[in-house]
């Protein structure tokens, strides 16, 4: 029979409140510290201004736009096409997924989003679920290197490695993948890239069931997630929360269950949800979600049309001269493919003049891109709702009460990054 | 209740300060048609569901009057139900009520709106720069501001005067006088001459080695 263990978990809100008490006493002069933009616990380049009584802080003031870059004004003097490689520098740590939100919204745009070949929707799918894999991996790792467990640093980063061999198979390169076309995809994936897929999962169902003994009943690291960093549920809706975020405080949203697109429909999948909305919580959905993610992967190497190799030649691209790009054989052989690259390359895809909202579900959370058309090849006007920088937004009122080495435990629990941040 | 509902029910409550829906790729849209009312509308939207903002989108209809459009998506994130609010800003004008009341996430969007267009909200408590840095002169994100960008009589690099840490864990030269002295920043080709010199002079090097160890060499005194 299994032996069943209570963990006695102090209270750290109480000991916190506690500590704001005794602090009030004592009328000091208050503190301010420069935490960032160079720290290694805000992954990146977030600063933050922070006021301290004592060891307690009173007052947090985010400071971003470290890594501005000026993607949306980019992005009006270039063709749709031109702007993929800028979405692998959004969120650096799931381009893939970036790739397949910014082809989906300019689809829509066309108004081609639901008329994708099934082989690209599950491939784009199977990119997006190994890119949430790989953020969240890179993400706990982090978050439990700051809080003091270095050893699943590593084990989650063995684990990473793994799927950036499986976006070299597909796209050839390992970060800046630019794999999705409007209307498609690039190209096919590899002969054996399913077998791949399936090796790794054979082999991070093992990584991920140790990472949960290293960490989810680990007294040191409950100790210091539970009951901080409290984002109760309508706050998480008033500060438009999204991804595990949101999920961490109970609210039951995510865009591939209640606005499902590409073949999210036909895949069996549960969503995580937390109770409490604490830095544990989010831990949780987190783990939670790799494992679905694990699920939706296997169902699709398993579903996926045209099988393994792709004998029956299903096209992973919609096959219209006027928004993919035609095989380069007949460019060279027919006048009529050989104008449509032409217009294509030149003038990019002709889109209709309207506009857009589309929200990807992100690892990161909703990100979503506003498309103005004037029509022509070139957006009007480019808006990136961009998940970190809301999430982030959150901070100046989460941090006020907490101790200031709760800060990187916050910080980790949020899994945000300054690329996407500030664009 | 469905998204065209929710967009009646805000029309019936207004009446002509709404126009009709649109709709595209499945987005209802309603134009709100004077912007000092939009905290109203979105008040009134909050009330019958809309507890969830998207996102506050702005566009620069440069060469047209009125010059900026601000878009709101709003959701009902317990059904699902998504309405887009536009509204027009003239340019002499620059200015509509904030909305942060109703959702607090609107605090990031319109300080960046304000950054980005240089479009303010009244009642904002905290208007200040947010991805741009704090006394930068132009609005990047305004059809008028070329892509390559604007010269601005700020200094390029962020520090211009020595560190207060002299040398800290900067790279610097071996030997030198003192910490002060070996700070990269207020090193010259020139000043590292002069002290390469008297070093190679204190140890009575050969001439071979001269300017080949560090730095651009001794300079030949005349």
């Amino acid at each position: 029979m299994a032996h069943v263990q209570d963990i006695e978990i102090r209270d750290t809100a109480a000991r916190t409140a506690a500590a704001v008490e005794e602090a009030q006493d004592i009328h000091g002069e208050k503190m301010v510290l420069n935490m960032g933009p160079s720290h290694p616990a805000t992954h990146g380049v977030l600063r933050i201004v922070l006021e301290l009584d004592g060891e307690v802080i009173t007052k947090a003031d985010p400071d971003v736009g470290y890594l501005h870059r000026g993607d949306e004004k980019i992005a009006e003097n270039m063709t749709y096409t031109q702007f993929i490689p800028y979405t692998d520098r959004l969120d650096y740590l799931a381009p893939l997924a970036n790739n397949v939100a910014y082809a989906l919204a300019v689809e829509k745009l066309l108004g081609i989003h639901d008329k994708l070949p099934p082989r690209c929707q599950y491939i784009r799918v199977m990119c997006a679920e190994l890119a949430r894999i790989s953020s969240h991996l890179l993400g706990l790792g982090a978050f439990a290197m700051d809080t003091g467990a270095v050893t699943v640093f590593l084990l989650t980063f063995t684990e990473r490695e793994k799927i950036y061999n499986l976006a070299e198979a597909a796209s050839g390169a390992r970060l800046t993948t630019s794999y999705t076309r409007i209307g498609g995809l690039m190209r096919d994936v590899p002969p054996n890239w399913c077998a791949m897929v399936r090796q790794f999962l054979k082999e991070f169902a093992v990584a991920l069931a140790e990472a949960h003994t290293l960490l989810t009943r680990n007294r040191i690291w409950v100790d210091r997630l539970r009951d901080l960093g409290v984002v109760s549920k309508e706050m998480a809706i008033d500060y438009a929360l999204s991804g595990p975020n949101l999920r961490g405080s109970g609210v039951n949203w995510d865009a591939r269950k209640n606005q499902p697109y590409l073949c999210y429909k036909d895949l069996d999948f549960d969503v995580a949800l937390g109770s409490v909305g604490d830095c544990y919580d989010r831990y949780l959905v987190r783990m939670e979600e790799m494992k679905q993610s694990m699920r939706i992967l296997e169902q699709c190497v398993n579903k996926i049309p045209g099988g393994d190799e792709n004998k029956s030649h299903e096209p992973v691209s919609i096959e219209d001269g006027k928004i993919t790009l035609p095989s380069k054989t007949k460019v060279l052989s027919s006048m009529e493919e050989l104008i449509h690259q032409f217009m294509l390359v030149t003038e990019g895809v002709n889109c209709p003049p309207g506009e857009v909202y589309f929200g990807h579900e992100n690892p990161k959370g909703e990100l979503g891109f506003y498309i103005n058309s004037k029509g022509g090849g070139v957006p009007y006007r480019l808006k990136i709702r961009a998940p970190s920088f809301i999430n982030l937004s959150i901070l100046g009122e989460l941090m006020p009460g907490t101790m200031i080495s709760d800060v990187p435990v916050i910080l980790g629990s949020l899994d945000f990054v300054m690329g996407e941040s500030d664009r | 209740m469905s998204a065209l509902e929710s967009a009646n029910k805000i029309k019936a409550k207004f009446g002509a300060l709404i126009s009709e829906p649109t709709e595209f790729r499945g987005e209802i849209t309603v134009t709100v048609a004077d912007a000092e009312k939009i905290f109203e509308v979105c008040a009134y939207a909050k009330s019958i569901g809309f507890n969830y903002l998207v996102d506050i989108s702005s566009i620069d209809n440069y060469g047209e009057d009125p010059r900026w459009t601000l878009i709101y998506h709003l959701r009902n994130i317990d059904n699902g139900i998504e309405i887009i609010l536009k509204t027009d800003v003239s340019e002499e004008k620059s200015e509509l009520p904030s909305v942060l009341p109703v959702w607090r996430t609107s605090n990031w969007h319109e300080r960046e709106i304000y950054d980005m267009m240089g479009i303010r909200f009244s009642g904002h408590p905290d208007l200040r720069r947010i991805l741009m840095w704090e006394g930068y002169p132009y609005y990047p994100l305004r059809k008028d501001f070329p892509l390559a960008g604007k010269p601005s009589d700020l200094p390029g690099v962020a520090f211009t005067k020595i560190s207060p840490m002299e040398g800290g864990p900067f790279v610097t030269i071996a030997g030198g006088n003192d910490s002060i002295a070996r700070e990269p920043r207020v090193r010259t080709p020139e000043s590292d001459a002069v002290e390469f010199n008297a070093r190679v002079e204190a140890r009575g090097d050969n001439k071979e080695a001269r300017g080949q160890a560090f730095g651009p060499g001794p300079v030949d005194k005349k």
